[in-house]
C-alpha cells in the first residue's frame, strides 16, 4: 500500500476524466459543447488528459449566438488549430434567418434563449446521443439537482421529477432512439475550483476574463459591454471602465464587473472575497426564481 | 486539502435543510445575491427571520410544498477542507433518493428532533447508513432550543441511539446537541450548553478522516476505453484507460485480465504527459501491458496475487428504485463498473421492514423496498464484496424496456 498526495483538485480531475471516458464508452455519437468560457476550456483540458495521445472520440460543438466577444472566437479558432480536433458550429443567426427562431425585441433583448433552438437543431442534424457540457452544480439551484448523466427527451426537455437515481460512480447512459443525454463532468467543481485548476494547469484563457479597459453602460445595476449587439438608447451613458468578465456568454446578457484583477492570482483572491455569485452577473437568471429550471425543462444546456 | 462528502438525513420537520443553510450561512458561503433572493422569497420563519431551508430547495415543486424531493448538492469550503453536501429527502417515499445521496458519502449526519427522540425514521435512516457502509455517523440532536438546552434530554436520546448503533454495527458514531435555527454548536461551540464538552459540528467535519481511497492489496481497474492513436509514430501504441477503484498497481506487477483470465505484466503507467511508477485507487490513468492481450471496455485488470470473486450467482442487498415492481420473470441489465451483462433475480431471500428492521419472506419488491436477493448474471462477474470494496462490490440494475435505473445492489456473499 502506498500513500500518495491526492488533493481535492486531483480527485475532481480523476472523477471528470472517468466521466468523459464513460461517455466515450457508452455512446455512439457524443459531442463536447464548447462555449469559449472557462468551464468548457477546462473540459477540453480534461478531455486531453482522458484521451491523449489518441484523438477525442467526439467533436467540439459551438452554439454561436453571433453576438460574441471577438476575443472568444479568436481563442476558439487558435485552440481548435492547436488540438487538431473537429469543430462544428451551430449558428443562431442561421436559425433566425431560416425563421426557426425569432429575435427578441426591446431594450434587454438577448439571444440567450434562442440558443436552445439552435442547440436542439444541431443535436438532431448530427444525431448526437450525448452532449458534454461544463455546467456546475454550484452555479444555480436547479443545476444543484441535476444528475451528471441527465437524460433529455426527444424535445430536449429535462424532467426534474423523473430523474434516474445516480449511484456510486455508475452512470446509466441507456436511452431510446431520439433521446439524448447531457453529461456534466465538472458537476462537483465550484467556480473557485475551476480557477485553481486553471492556475495549476497553466491553461490559457480568452483575454476578457482579465481586467481591461472597455466601453460599458450601466443597466439594472449591472455593467454591460457597449456593443452593437446591445440595444442602447439615449438613457444609456457610455463610460470607459476597467472591467473583466466572470462568465462568458452572449454579449447581450453577460455583465462585466469592475475589476483590477489582471493575473490569475488576483482573480482567485477576488473570487474568494466576492460577495456576489458568478451567475449574479447573468441577466438570464434574474427573470424569476425558477428561471434556470424552466429553461432546462425547455432543452437549455 | 481534501474533500469530505456527507449527506444529511432527517424528516420533513427535523430542520435538515435549515441545518445545511446554517452551515453555509455561518461559514460565509452564501453570497449576497443568493441571500437577497432568499430574503425576497415569500417564505419566512415564524419569527420573521429568513428561512435558510430555501437555499437547498431548488425545484419549484419543493418550494411550493416546503419539502425536499430530490437530492440537492451543495458546496462550501473552509481553510481546512472542501465539502460536498448531498441534501437528501427524508420521507419514506423518497428512500431511493436518500440511497442515491448516501452512495457517494463518507459521512452521514442523522438529525434527531430533541422533542421526539429516536423515532421510526431515525431507525430507517440509520439502517440505510449501515446498509451503504458509510463509515462515520454524526447524530445531530437538533432543536435543543425547544427543550431548554437540557443535558438530560440529550443523554436520554444518546443512550437510546447507542443501542440502535450496536444493533446496526455502526462503528464511528458522534453525538452533538445543536440548534440549527439558532446556530448552536453548528459552526461555533454554544455558550448555552456548557455541559457539552465536545466540538462544534463544523469543527468535527473539518478533521474527521475521509478515507476516500480504498487502500487494499486488491488492485482493480475496470477498462473504460482503449487508446489506440493508430498514427505512424504511435503505430503500436495501445493503452488501457480507466480509473483504479481499489488498491495500487505498480510497474512490473503481474496482472490478470478478467473475465478472459489472460495474464501479463504492467510495462508502463501513464497519466497524460507523465509516466508514473504506480497508480492507486481514485486515480484515472492509462496502463500498458508487456504482452499483446485482447482487452476491451468492460474487462477488468486485477492484481494476479489477489484475484476477486468470479461468479454468475451472487447474494446481494437490493434497493428497488422503480415505480414498476420487480419482476422475477424478466431479464434486467446489470451494470458493474464498465461492464454490462444480462441479469435475473433468481431468488428473494428476504425483505426488510426498514422501520422495524424485521426480515420477512417476500416474492416481490416495490418502490423503495430493500432486502436480500440472489442475482444470476449471463457473464461471470469479477467482483469483491461490498463490505470490502464499495466500488467493486456495487452495481445497478437497468430495465431494458424503459432504460431506467431500477435497482441499487450491493454484493454480500457467494450464492450456491
Amino acid at each position: 500500500m502506498s500513500k500518495y498526495n491526492f488533493d481535492y483538485l486531483d480527485e475532481l480531475e480523476a472523477e471528470a476524466i472517468h466521466i468523459l471516458r464513460e461517455v466515450a464508452g457508452q455512446f455512439e455519437k457524443p459531442a463536447l459543447l464548447f462555449s469559449g468560457g472557462k468551464d468548457s476550456i477546462t473540459l477540453v483540458r480534461l478531455a486531453e488528459k482522458a484521451f491523449r495521445p489518441g484523438k477525442f472520440p467526439f467533436p467540439l460543438v459551438h452554439i454561436d449566438t453571433g453576438h460574441n466577444f471577438e476575443e472568444t472566437i479568436d481563442y476558439r479558432d487558435r485552440m481548435v488549430a492547436r488540438l487538431g480536433e473537429r469543430l462544428i458550429v451551430g449558428s443562431v443567426q442561421q436559425s433566425i434567418d431560416e425563421g426557426k427562431a425569432v429575435e427578441q425585441k426591446g431594450k434587454n433583448a438577448s439571444r440567450n434563449a434562442l440558443q436552445t433552438v439552435t442547440l436542439l437543431e444541431t443535436i438532431e442534424k448530427h444525431q448526437f446521443d450525448a452532449c458534454i457540457g461544463g455546467a456546475r452544480r454550484d452555479e444555480e439551484k436547479a443545476r444543484a439537482k441535476e444528475r451528471i448523466f441527465s437524460v433529455r427527451d426527444e424535445f430536449g426537455q429535462w424532467d426534474p421529477k423523473r430523474q434516474r437515481p445516480e449511484l456510486w460512480n455508475i452512470y446509466n447512459g441507456k436511452i431510446h432512439k431520439g433521446e439524448n443525454v447531457r453529461v456534466f463532468p465538472i458537476s462537483n467543481w465550484t467556480e473557485l475550483d475551476v480557477w485553481n485548476y486553471i492556475r495549476r494547469e497553466n491553461i490559457e484563457l480568452p483575454s476578457i476574463y482579465f481586467a481591461h479597459d472597455r466601453d460599458v453602460i450601466t443597466r439594472n445595476g449591472q455593467l454591460m459591454a457597449a456593443s452593437p449587439y446591445v440595444n442602447m438608447d439615449e438613457e444609456d451613458v457610455v463610460e470607459r471602465k476597467k472591467v473583466r468578465f466572470r462568465t462568458v456568454g452572449d454579449i447581450s446578457c453577460t455583465a462585466a464587473i469592475a475589476s483590477d484583477a489582471f493575473l490569475i492570482d488576483d482573480i482567485i483572491s477576488e473570487i474568494s472575497q466576492s460577495k456576489i455569485s458568478e451567475r449574479g452577473a447573468r441577466m438570464d437568471d434574474k427573470v424569476s426564481e425558477a428561471a434556470m429550471e424552466d429553461r432546462k425543462k425547455g432543452g437549455y444546456f | 486539502m481534501n474533500i469530505l462528502k456527507f449527506f444529511t438525513a432527517g424528516s420533513v420537520d427535523d430542520g435538515k435543510s435549515t441545518l445545511i443553510g446554517r452551515l453555509l450561512y455561518d461559514t460565509d458561503s452564501i453570497l449576497a445575491d443568493q441571500l437577497e433572493a432568499i430574503q425576497n422569497a415569500n417564505r419566512k420563519n415564524d419569527d420573521g427571520t429568513v428561512d435558510l431551508a430555501i437555499l437547498t430547495d431548488g425545484l419549484r415543486a419543493e418550494r411550493e410544498q416546503g419539502i425536499t424531493i430530490d437530492v440537492a448538492y451543495k458546496y462550501f469550503q473552509t481553510d481546512k477542507r472542501k465539502f460536498i453536501i448531498a441534501d437528501t429527502p427524508g420521507h419514506i417515499q423518497y428512500t431511493r433518493n436518500m440511497v442515491t445521496g448516501a452512495s457517494t458519502a463518507n459521512l452521514a449526519i442523522i438529525l434527531v428532533d430533541a422533542r421526539n427522540g429516536v423515532v421510526e425514521q431515525t431507525i430507517r435512516h440509520s439502517y440505510l447508513v449501515s446498509l451503504l457502509g458509510i463509515k462515520h455517523v454524526v447524530v445531530a440532536i437538533n432543536k435543543m432550543d425547544m427543550v431548554d438546552y437540557s443535558e438530560t434530554v440529550f443523554d436520554a436520546i444518546t443512550q437510546k441511539y447507542k443501542a440502535l448503533a450496536e444493533e446496526l454495527k455502526l462503528q464511528h458514531v458522534t453525538y452533538i446537541p445543536v440548534s440549527a435555527l439558532k446556530g448552536d454548536n453548528i459552526v461555533h461551540v454554544s455558550e448555552r450548553m456548557t455541559w457539552y464538552s465536545g466540538e462544534s459540528l463544523l469543527h468535527f467535519l473539518e478533521q474527521v478522516d475521509t478515507d476516500v481511497q480504498e487502500q487494499s492489496d486488491k488492485a482493480r481497474m475496470p477498462v473504460q476505453w482503449v487508446i489506440r492513436p493508430q498514427t505512424d509514430e504511435l503505430h503500436d501504441y495501445r493503452g488501457y484507460a480507466g480509473r483504479v477503484v481499489s488498491g495500487t498497481f505498480k510497474v512490473n506487477d503481474k496482472i490478470t485480465v478478467l473475465p478472459s483470465g489472460a495474464s501479463s505484466t504492467i510495462s508502463k503507467i501513464e497519466f497524460f504527459d507523465k509516466t508514473l511508477e504506480e497508480a492507486s485507487s481514485g486515480q484515472s490513468v492509462t496502463i500498458h501491458l508487456a504482452d499483446n492481450v485482447d482487452i476491451s471496455r468492460g474487462d477488468t485488470i486485477v492484481n494476479s496475487s489477489a484475484l476477486p470473486q468470479e461468479s454468475k450467482l451472487v447474494e446481494a442487498d437490493l434497493c428497488w428504485m422503480d415505480t414498476k415492481a420487480m419482476d422475477t420473470s424478466i431479464t434486467y441489465l446489470l451494470q458493474h463498473n464498465s461492464k454490462v451483462t444480462k441479469c435475473k433475480i433468481a431468488d428473494v431471500v428476504y425483505k426488510v421492514d426498514i422501520n422495524t428492521l424485521e426480515k420477512h419472506a417476500a416474492d416481490e419488491f416495490k418502490l423503495n423496498d430493500i432486502g436480500r436477493v440472489v442475482l444470476k448474471t449471463a457473464d461471470n462477474l469479477p467482483f469483491d464484496f461490498y463490505q470490502d470494496s464499495k466500488a467493486n462490490g456495487s452495481a445497478i440494475l437497468i430495465d431494458s424496456r424503459t432504460n431506467l435505473t431500477v435497482g441499487a445492489t450491493m454484493f454480500r456473499a457467494l450464492a450456491d
